[in-house]
């Protein structure tokens, strides 16, 4: 046993087991954060309402989740008699495979990055862009008018987000100089100023950056207030009006991986990634192994943990606040206040980073 | 009205692949925006509605047929089964009729009572209205504190009535029981309750940029096309006509009270929402004056007759119910059954302005204009 | 320019508004319970709460119907079946069938109000749900009173007259928080 160990610590042996051991990582993270989200959006929702949400599965309706996946795996996937069945089919598993491939490629801890691509900003993006594809096709071959409506919407919708997101994704890249996501979040490291929010002698309007990213990523995810594609009072459920059972299971599963995707993107370009506020080289020694080894990299991996879910609460709690926008209000607010700003900040982050 | 062949043919969905190609969009008789059985079959360009049939019947239960063949005080519980949501005001209505009719006098503690009760069940209705017109925008919390506010009526009304939905609680004459002083106090604490969480729905909603963009200057209804299609209630009030019942056909005991009734002009969606939130505040008022004035008395007339004969002739009698202009026509040949009743309900006349009015506009514009004229089903199709 | 700047601001203040409000309902949650947790606790049910239809009963237990049956002609539902005779020795009529078929039935309470000798009373019973219908289409009133006062008496009492066994059984039993308001008017 402790041989066939040994051989595995080797290379070339130690690559595979180290992707096996990261894929099967993100897979788990992935199911347990759609399963739990759910059922801290569902509570939550209920104590914005004054209510107490689930409550009946286990204590404080924790098993709820599980009992869910149960559910729906356990009904039938239907697919509509009218429908392209291919397509139909495809439709959930096109929209998953991107967001776990995006899971690759972010950084988790100093220590905890599966991928450490040097392209990874842009790998993230261009992974992040089929999901609009995946939508469009589900919604497509199920051949229902309700769902070419949403199709329709999801399509035109990314044109009104996409850009001001990645104009903002360029002034980060100006402000880091890099598009290694490691590198970017390395760059933050020691005090919480030199995160990038704080970054104002490069950048003065960062907060409106991370602002507008924020507000594009809500729109990226199909959230409320940007969730026209979905809009269950108008199209009843949208692109996924045909799903039943597990497809639909997977399509929300990747609603809450995508949330997960935007949220740690805006931690590691605004808000240092995993670096704690305050730099772990000046605590006494007797708390060095907070810094180093397997201490350090729990402690980088809390701190980008909470930064995540405090982002992804502020998620939740939007969505329970506000109405839905109407397609031209996000259409205005993208075109009349989101690029400008970006704009703005991208000539004067490219003005300070060159001439200072 | 009536179109030219060009278009007719402009209308049809038969221009399969042109550039004028339009399709049918079935919204209902399930679809989480009609809120109930109302089925409306869209025309659609794209996104944009090109027309809008209702097609209504598909709860059509023939209340008017069963005033027909029941005596007066058999139809009773039927009133309380149109508008759900108002079925207070309703029931003053065939109330109304039928005393008005045998020239029977309601004791004065009996028409407080009754003003007290329509009051609040209105606010319970604005409140019904407004939650499910902003879940209908796509905001899910406001419904549950609307809720939460209304479960303080019922709280109160089932005490008096025994029911929550369909109090049936007025009868000819009076009242069925007498309130206590539970209630009278309850009611007390209700008014600067609801006044507090008025202010806050003002914050959390009226003043939110998201909702106003969506509702200012959507669906706009002319003053012109609320006369041709006799619309009632808030509808007509936000297209700038002050016309309200118990001002316009004073009944009961509302000229003794001090309220306003809230106008807008600006004749879209907005214009309809302020006046729902000003009329819960003008029925804060009237419950206030109401409570602090009720006299001692009988709650019921006395001599009322237990088989009731309504002399023939032709009578009518509108309230002014949640969604507005109720009335009550009643031909009596004597007998102690009516000859024919018919039912003027508002819900009908409002939605006979949708086709009109949401030619042209996207569909979650056309939902949301739908949503403005708050409609109850069953108040539909009787 | 100038409106368009102003309105941005207005704007962004009035959702921040709107979080802030929602925000404090949520931390609001965690100090207060609001609910109740239905099926686990209920509330009590206001003394005029129109159920269906039941029998009160006098001090030996039986029931002051005497069969006039002005209830079955008030019922706008036709609902209420009622028939009666006059047992050797008594002054009045008394009911041999009263059965109420629920599933008709809107609660509107004209028979209650009609009923010269107030035999009848809104019940508090409320969750009645069941998979079959002939269990509402035909409640027994008589029976059904027979069952409470047994309930209510101790066994040695000798029950009251035998009843024909009804096709159906009984609804099912009030819940429990309910009971103590079961006791009928005297």
């Amino acid at each position: 046993m402790s041989a066939v160990i040994e051989l595995l610590g080797q290379e070339p042996y130690w690559s595979f087991v180290r992707l096996a051991l990261f894929l099967g990582g993100v897979a788990a993270f992935v199911g347990a954060n759609a399963a739990y989200l759910v059922w801290v959006e569902r509570k939550t929702a209920a104590y914005v309402q004054r209510r107490p949400g689930p409550m009946e599965v286990g204590p404080q309706g924790l098993i709820q989740p599980i009992a869910d996946a149960v559910k729906l795996l356990s009904k039938q996937v239907l697919v509509p008699p009218e429908a392209d069945g291919i397509l139909f089919r495809l439709a959930p598993v096109l929209i998953m495979t991107p967001a776990m491939m995006c899971f690759v490629a972010l950084p988790y801890g100093s220590a905890l990055v599966p991928a450490n691509l040097d392209l990874g900003l842009l790998a993230l993006f261009a992974f992040a862009s089929v999901n609009v594809m995946a939508l469009m096709l589900g919604a497509w071959s199920s051949r229902n008018k309700f769902a070419i409506i949403s199709a329709a919407r999801v399509v035109s919708q990314n044109i009104a987000y996409e850009i001001p997101m990645l104009l903002t994704v360029v002034t980060t890249i100006l402000m880091s100089g890099s598009m290694n996501l490691s590198t970017i979040v390395t760059q933050q490291g020691g005090w919480f100023w030199n995160w990038n929010i704080f970054q104002l002698h490069h950048n003065p309007l960062v907060w409106l950056s991370f602002l507008t990213f924020y507000i594009c990523m809500l729109a990226e995810t199909n959230r409320a207030p940007f969730d026209m594609a979905e809009s269950e009072s108008e199209l009843v459920a949208g692109a996924f009006t045909e799903y039943a059972g597990m497809s639909f299971g997977v399509f929300f599963m990747a609603e809450y991986a995508n949330i997960v995707i935007g949220c740690s993107l805006a931690v590691i370009l605004f808000l240092g990634g995993w670096n704690c506020p305050i730099p772990l080289d000046i605590l006494p020694s007797w708390l060095g192994w907070l810094s180093t080894g397997i201490g350090g990299a729990l402690v980088g991996l809390g701190f980008f943990f909470a930064k995540l879910y405090a982002l992804i609460f502020t998620v939740i709690w939007i969505r329970w606040t506000f109405p839905r926008t109407q397609f031209y209000g996000l259409l205005n607010l993208s075109w009349k206040i989101l690029i400008p700003v970006a704009l703005v900040t991208l000539w004067l982050t490219s003005f300070l980073v060159k001439v200072l | 009205m009536l179109l030219t062949k060009e278009q007719a043919l402009a209308r049809s969905a038969h221009s399969v692949g042109g550039p004028n190609e339009t399709f049918v969009l079935n919204l209902g008789p399930q679809h989480p925006a009609t809120h109930g059985v109302l089925r409306v079959k869209l025309t659609m360009d794209g996104e944009f509605v090109q027309r809008a049939e209702p097609v209504c019947g598909y709860i059509h239960r023939m209340h008017e047929k069963m005033g027909e063949n029941r005596n007066y005080s058999q139809f009773l519980p039927n009133t309380s089964r149109l508008d759900y949501l108002s079925a207070m005001q309703y029931t003053h209505a065939w109330c109304g009729v039928v005393e008005k009719a045998c020239k029977i006098e309601v004791p004065e503690r009996a028409e407080y009572i009754r003003v007290i009760t329509s009051e609040l069940n209105r606010i319970a209705s604005h409140l019904v209205g407004w939650g499910a017109w902003v879940m209908d925008l796509g905001g899910f919390t406001p419904i549950l504190y609307a809720f939460d506010d209304r479960e303080k009526i019922l709280d109160l009304l089932e005490h008096i009535c025994g029911a929550r939905l369909t109090f049936c609680y007025y009868r000819f004459g009076g009242v069925v029981n007498d309130v206590d002083e539970y209630f009278l106090n309850g009611t007390r604490e209700f008014v600067p309750y609801m006044r507090e969480r008025m202010k806050m729905y003002k914050k959390l909603v009226t003043q939110n940029i998201i909702l106003r963009k969506r509702i200012e200057g959507i669906g706009i209804i002319t003053p012109d096309q609320c006369r041709r299609y006799g619309a009632c209630g808030p509808v007509l009030r936000g297209s700038g006509i002050q016309h309200d019942v118990r001002r316009a056909e004073p009944y009961s005991i509302y000229h003794r009270f001090d309220y306003d009734i809230p106008v807008y002009h600006e004749c879209d969606s907005m214009a309809r929402y302020l006046v729902r939130m000003d009329e819960i505040e003008q029925s804060l008022r009237i419950i206030e004056q109401a409570v602090a004035k009720i006299p001692e008395g009988p709650f019921v007339h006395p001599k009322v007759p237990k088989v009731i004969k309504v002399p023939a002739g032709d009578y009518t009698f509108a309230t002014e119910a949640g969604r507005g202009r109720f009335m009550v026509r009643l031909v009596s040949d004597g007998s102690d059954i009516p000859y024919r009743v018919k039912l003027r309900t508002p819900c009908l006349a409002n939605l006979s302005l949708f086709e009109e009015t949401s030619a042209g506009m996207l569909l979650p514009d056309a939902l949301a204009h739908m949503g403005s004229l708050d409609l109850v089903i069953p108040d539909i199709d009787r | 320019m100038k409106k368009a700047f102003k309105e941005i601001v207005g704007g962004a203040v009035s959702l921040l508004t709107g979080m802030r409000i929602t925000l404090g309902q949520f931390l609001k949650n965690f100090r207060k319970d609001h609910n109740v947790p239905y099926p686990h606790a209920v509330l009590p049910i206001p003394d005029r709460y129109r159920g269906h239809i039941i029998f009160t009963n006098d001090e030996a237990g039986l029931s002051t119907c005497i069969a006039c049956k002005a209830c079955e002609k008030a019922c706008p539902s036709d609902c209420i079946l009622v028939d009666g005779e006059k047992k050797e020795g008594a002054k009045k009529k008394s009911a041999t069938i009263f059965e109420l078929n629920y599933t008709l039935c809107s609660l509107c309470g004209a028979c209650v109000e009609v009923c010269p000798t107030d035999a009848l009373t809104y019940s508090k019973r409320y969750n009645l749900a069941s998979t079959s219908k002939a269990i509402y289409s035909k409640i027994d009133l008589i029976k059904d009173l027979d069952t409470r006062m047994a309930k209510e008496r101790p066994p040695a009492q000798p029950p009251t007259p035998e009843q024909p066994q009804p096709p159906t059984p009984p609804p099912a039993a009030e819940p429990q928080a309910t009971q103590p308001t079961q006791t009928p008017p005297q």
